[in-house]
């Protein structure tokens, strides 16, 4: 034990993990197919909008070749009745799935330990009033009211200067799922925040005249890291779950542009005939979810306090 | 070196309370904790006062009132004549300079999270001092003198001992070097061979920096090591107080007899012939303390007016107050319970630390 801080400790536990480390890895490729893939993709030709009439027939679309049209030229065969490269459609809906899983976790994560911490460290009215607003929101439809909403909401945004169509629908799936999902962090981090403001380490540094932003932000939150990363490594993929459940339901993304639940929501159409429609995305999208739940699970393990000391 | 003319700490009747609330939809307060009830202390510039009780009494309470980490119910704290209960927490501030605080449990008291150099440093920044040359060599130098390797700056405080750590909280406390240092157990939770090893840095801290200790400790054979007068605490009461050679010589109070009774004497001959007092039942609640005299319902001495006239803390002897209607010069016979064998020897054969050498006080 000499000169290993915590993380590094806890980096050294993941690392014996080799289900950790696959998850990381597969992890890893999947963010940078969904930052890079698109830009190399242009340069090779593979275009997710470019229709190819050559591939389906010119009755009913149906692609030509069996197995949804796979050959040389669309590895993964091609989208009924328009001719699409189903690779290309994966690459850039893989980017649209990660972009707003991504930004609605970074949020909710941002929502959730603000909120947390203010409310377990001030304790009183603070505290109730931020208690009750939680269960408020907690006890919403969730999913009645984004679908509900969707119509207005998007069109607000679009008022407010966001570029219209898709960018606005994202940008509305990002703000509803992290306004929804806050506070079950909040919940987790006022918990942990109220038997740390009890450790007489927040006791010495009000004892040196620290005030209320040093102790939450300095003292507290670097004490916090551990629940949030597992919370946001279990958030998460629930959120790249719930923007192919609302792209399936038609509030998420609109064509031209394709995410994995929209691909799927087409897929059931043609689910007897092609079954690999919705097999490709499908098989994507679990490994990539099941890749986040396992490494969470992971980094719970590693973290355990117990464990620790 | 010590000087009672210039009091770095006065505190008069303080009384912290803790409201009880009962649990439910509209909490009501339904009584109070009277963890410190009426006490008055002193310490000089340069002194050590040590603060003894059993567990319970009040001393941390006391503690953490005097850095006004607890607000006090009613009294008077001045520190270097700054009366201190009234002001805002922003007021406190630059207060917060000139007295600061090592804690009992060495594995609480420093954030897990942060470097040794960011926890020594902690006051420089929290406070906005810039000692010359830098905050840096400061916090080195600082762990050089409590006896930790400086290369140690970027280690995490799980990888130190308790002793080390303890060592971490008192540079950080001694940091901005000072007038008092407020130390709440600081040995309590080490192991003996290691509490010697603090007791003597807190003390020779003392010679370099000329500050002042208050030393709280729940037993007497600590406190002797370090304080030059004692002040005995019992239910959020002084009971007694008076220089150490007259507390440990010829004290007056019941209580301090009893607590006595319980230190083990170095010479093992001397430790078999003595009796030992034993207390009868817990310490009563704070929240419905007794009537008249709080530790009458454990006292040898009780009587009737010890449940009606609460006694004052009265100078018998020039420095030495008690509390007491009936004290005693000697425990009689009579009350002397238990032959004392083999029980209060320390069970391992560890050594007891040396006795401090006596110093001599000025009048
Ligand atoms: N924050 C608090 N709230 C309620 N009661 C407290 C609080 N702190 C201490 N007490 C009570 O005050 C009494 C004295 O406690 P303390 O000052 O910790 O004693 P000591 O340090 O001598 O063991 C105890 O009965 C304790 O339960
Ligand atoms: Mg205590």
């Amino acid at each position: 034990m000499v000169g290993r801080s915590i993380p590094q400790i806890i980096w050294g536990r993941l690392r014996k993990d080799r289900v950790a480390m696959v998850c990381l890895v597969i992890l890893a490729a999947y963010y940078t197919i969904a930052i890079f893939g698109p830009f190399v993709a242009g340069f090779v030709g593979i275009d997710p909008y470019k229709f190819d009439s050559s591939a389906i027939s010119d009755l009913g679309g149906k692609p030509v070749l069996p197995n949804g049209g796979i050959s040389w030229q669309h590895p993964l065969g091609v989208e009924w009745g328009t001719g699409r490269d189903i690779f290309a459609q994966l690459l850039f809906g893989l980017r649209i799935s990660l972009v707003i899983s991504t930004c609605a976790t970074f949020l909710t994560v941002v929502f959730g330990v603000f909120f947390g911490i203010v409310a377990g460290y001030t304790g009183g009215k603070t505290d109730t009033i931020l208690g009750r607003f939680m269960d408020l929101i907690l006890a919403f439809p969730f999913l009645l009211i984004v679908m509900a909403l969707s119509g207005v909401l998007t069109d607000r945004l679009t008022a407010l200067g966001v570029p219209q169509g898709n960018a606005s629908r994202i940008l509305y799936l990002i703000l509803v799922m992290s306004v929804f999902g806050w506070p079950y962090l909040a919940r987790i981090v006022r918990g942990q925040v109220l038997s740390l403001r009890e450790r007489e380490f927040v006791e010495a540094a009000l004892s040196m005249g620290a005030g209320r932003r040093r102790i939450l932000f300095t003292e507290i939150l670097p004490n916090l890291w551990a629940p949030i990363l597992v919370y946001a490594t279990l958030t998460l993929p629930s959120y790249i779950g719930f923007e192919a459940v609302l792209s399936f339901l038609g509030v998420g993304v609109l064509p031209p542009d394709v995410t994995f639940g929209s691909m799927l929501a087409q897929s059931v159409t043609y689910f007897n005939v092609v079954p690999l429609y919705l097999f490709i995305p499908g098989t994507v999208l679990v490994i990539l979810v099941v890749s986040f739940n396992l490494l969470g699970d992971a980094l719970r393990d590693a973290l355990d306090p117990k464990a620790v000391h | 070196m010590i000087d009672m003319n210039k009091e770095v700490l006065r505190v008069s009747d303080l009384k912290t309370y803790f409201p009880v609330r009962s649990r439910g939809l509209i909490p009501r307060t339904v009584g109070h904790v009277k963890a410190v009830d009426g006490v008055d202390l002193a310490v000089g510039a340069g002194e050590t006062l040590g603060l003894v009780g059993e567990s319970g009494s009040g001393k941390t309470t006391v503690a953490r009132s005097v850095l006004m980490l607890v607000r006090p119910t009613s009294g008077s704290i001045q520190i270097e004549g700054k009366e201190v209960t009234r002001l805002s927490q922003r007021e406190l501030v630059p207060v917060r300079r000139k007295a600061a605080m090592i804690f009992q449990d060495p594995y609480n008291a420093l954030n897990p999270r942060h470097t040794v150099g960011g926890i020594i440093s902690a006051p420089f920044r929290i406070q906005g001092v810039t000692p010359d040359g830098g905050v840096r060599r400061a916090v080195q130098e600082l762990m050089e003198r409590v006896g930790l390797n400086p290369e140690h700056y970027n280690r995490y405080p799980n990888e130190f001992s308790g002793g080390q750590r303890q060592r971490i909280g008192i540079a950080r406390a001694i940091a901005l070097r000072p007038n008092l240092v407020v130390c709440d157990e600081p040995v309590s939770a080490l192991d003996v061979s290691i509490q010697a090893q603090i007791l003597n840095l807190l003390r020779d801290l003392q010679h370099e920096f000329g500050m002042s200790y208050l030393f709280v400790a729940h037993d007497l054979a600590v406190v002797r090591q370090i304080s030059h007068r004692v002040a005995v605490m019992y239910l959020g009461h002084v009971m007694e107080t008076a220089s150490r050679q007259v507390i440990y010589s010829k004290p007056l109070h019941p209580y301090t007899h009893s607590l006595l009774s319980a230190v083990p004497i170095p010479d093992p001959a001397r430790q078999r012939e003595r009796n030992r007092i034993l207390l009868e039942g817990d310490l009563p609640s704070p929240i419905n303390p007794p009537s008249g005299c709080v530790f009458r319902t454990r006292c040898f001495q009780a009587q009737e007016r010890c449940a009606q006239e609460i006694p004052p803390l009265v100078e018998v002897a020039p420095g030495h107050k008690v509390a007491c209607h009936f004290p005693v010069a000697s425990v009689p016979k009579s009350v002397v319970t238990e032959h004392q064998a083999h029980e209060l020897m320390p069970v391992s054969g560890v050594p007891l630390p040396p006795a401090a050498p006596d110093r001599v006080l000025p009048a």
